[in-house]
């Protein structure tokens, strides 16, 4: 117990390091982009959110399928950790996608493939954590939860592909299809440095969360069951 | 006495003799599903209720009156929800009768593999859903002035139900379980069944403008692959959900 609070604490303190840096290098290191100016910034955030959120989901679906297979309770807490940090860094994806969204497209939000897929996505981690709190039977929730989990996942990319082939039928106005097309820019060195520097902090912060979110579980349990020890005493 | 159905297995014809008990099984619960819905009809006729209502409000959301163009463009998209929300009900009552009167559990006592349940409840829902689509597209056909009993439209019609009842089923008995069952199947069901809804009304409407193959084809390819990936999934992971 003691060693792990100690590692947790380490993994704290790097991670607010990190953090402190990636941003640091975001507003005083990266140039300002030609074209969008200032507003491009929200480019290393936004980013590195979306594939937080997606790495956390997918964390969700290797965590149920293992749990499947062993049944262990650790796994179940990994999937529902995972989706509740997931959720988190979707909701940030799509405030700071929307604020970019403004200046470069003149609108907060527009039906584009990517976006309505990353919306559909969000609903299902929603129902996944609503499912998970309509079933008291722990084990029975575990099951369904880690089920849901693999359903959700594997339907996320067909459904990507289903609106987008909608949308190559029909032309779309804004922004056609991919950032590239309206809004695009190439990377000059240091904003790919800058990029894939804060790439690496979120990734590190999501394991950061989840370590945390794990801990916290321990502790809920283990004082239900000092509760029960009181009360059968 | 009669002897001939306890006869042994002859161990020559093994496989065979399990692939069919298999499909005796599946054959079982579907035929247990008929008798049961034969005799109340409360599925058939709430689900077919139902749908009629669907259309008589979008009738006045939406003004078919208009032009042939606009009937043409809306009339799929009436069609699929229509099946959405139908089939939402359908697949609710249909593991919700299995849980409150207690039937699941003997169910799931009999000595057969758990999926052959799973199978003989998707199917019994899939019917269920074509036979209410039986009555409501020469229905539809009627109040849009448009003919919806076109041989493709019916395959399409059957692929996109098929996909629909196959995760519907699944996370029908997942929904019967927690506490507001009701809601939580179509907060579950839609996010996952979007594909399904999105290729079907896009064939749909493009069958109905008589449009050509290179505009089908896709939907049609998305439509069969949806259905087999999601069929096999939930043949994978019935027995979790089931297992107590």
């Amino acid at each position: 117990m003691e060693k792990t609070t100690r590692n947790l604490q380490i993994l704290n303190i790097v991670t607010i390091a990190l953090m402190i840096i990636a941003t640091a290098l975001v507003f005083f290191y990266a140039p300002t982009e030609r074209v969008m100016g200032q507003v491009q910034r929200i480019f290393y955030f936004h980013v590195p959110s979306a594939w937080v959120s997606m790495l956390a989901f997918f964390v969700t679906l290797v965590a149920g399928i293992v749990y499947l297979r062993r049944g262990h309770r650790g796994w179940d807490m990994v999937g529902s950790a995972s989706v509740e940090i997931g959720l988190v860094f979707t909701i940030m994806t799509i405030i700071s996608g929307s604020i970019w969204a403004r200046p470069a497209w003149n609108t907060w939000w527009t039906w584009d493939p990517r976006l309505t897929t990353y919306t559909i996505l969000a609903l299902i981690y929603v129902a996944y954590l609503m499912l998970r709190q309509g079933l008291e039977d722990p084990d029975r929730r575990a099951r369904f939860a880690a089920v849901y989990g693999i359903v959700g996942f594997i339907s996320v990319p067909i459904t990507f592909f289903s609106i987008r082939w909608w949308r190559t039928i029909h032309p779309v106005v804004i922004g056609s299809g991919s950032p590239s097309a309206e809004g695009g820019f190439d990377m000059t060195s240091p904003m790919r440095l800058v990029f894939f520097f804060s790439l690496f902090a979120f990734t590190v912060l999501y394991f950061c969360f989840l370590a945390n979110r794990l801990r916290l579980e321990r502790l809920t349990e283990r004082v239900e069951q000092l509760k029960m020890k009181v009360l059968s005493a | 006495m009669r002897t001939e159905s306890i006869r042994p297995v002859q161990t020559k014809t093994d496989y065979w003799s399990l692939f069919t008990d298999y499909w005796r099984a599946v054959g079982a619960v579907l035929g247990k599903d008929f008798t049961a819905e034969l005799r109340s009809k409360e599925l058939f006729s709430s689900m077919l209720v139902f749908s009629l209502l669907v259309v008589l409000i979008f009738n006045f959301a939406l003004e078919f009156e208009r032009s042939r163009a606009t009937r043409e463009n809306v009339a799929a998209g009436v069609l699929w929800v229509t099946t959405t929300f139908a089939g939402t009900l359908g697949l609710n009552r249909s593991l919700a009768m299995e849980k409150d009167r207690g039937s699941l559990d003997g169910l799931l006592l009999a000595p057969v593999d758990r999926s052959a349940l799973y199978f003989g409840k998707a199917l019994g829902n899939l019917l269920f859903m074509l036979l209410v689509q039986a009555v409501i597209l020469p229905v539809f056909s009627i109040l849009f002035n448009l003919s919806l009993l076109k041989p493709l439209l019916l395959v399409i019609v059957l692929l996109g139900t098929t996909g629909y009842a196959a995760v519907g089923t699944l996370l029908a008995s997942m929904a019967v379980h927690s506490r507001a069952r009701d809601v939580m199947l179509p907060i579950l069901l839609f996010p996952v069944a979007v594909p399904v809804l999105v290729a079907a009304v896009r064939a749909s409407s493009a069958i109905l403008v008589s449009a050509g193959w290179e505009d089908i084809g896709l939907w049609f390819n998305l439509l069969v692959g949806y259905d087999v990936i999601f069929v096999a999934v939930a043949y994978m992971v019935f027995d979790y959900v089931v297992e107590e």
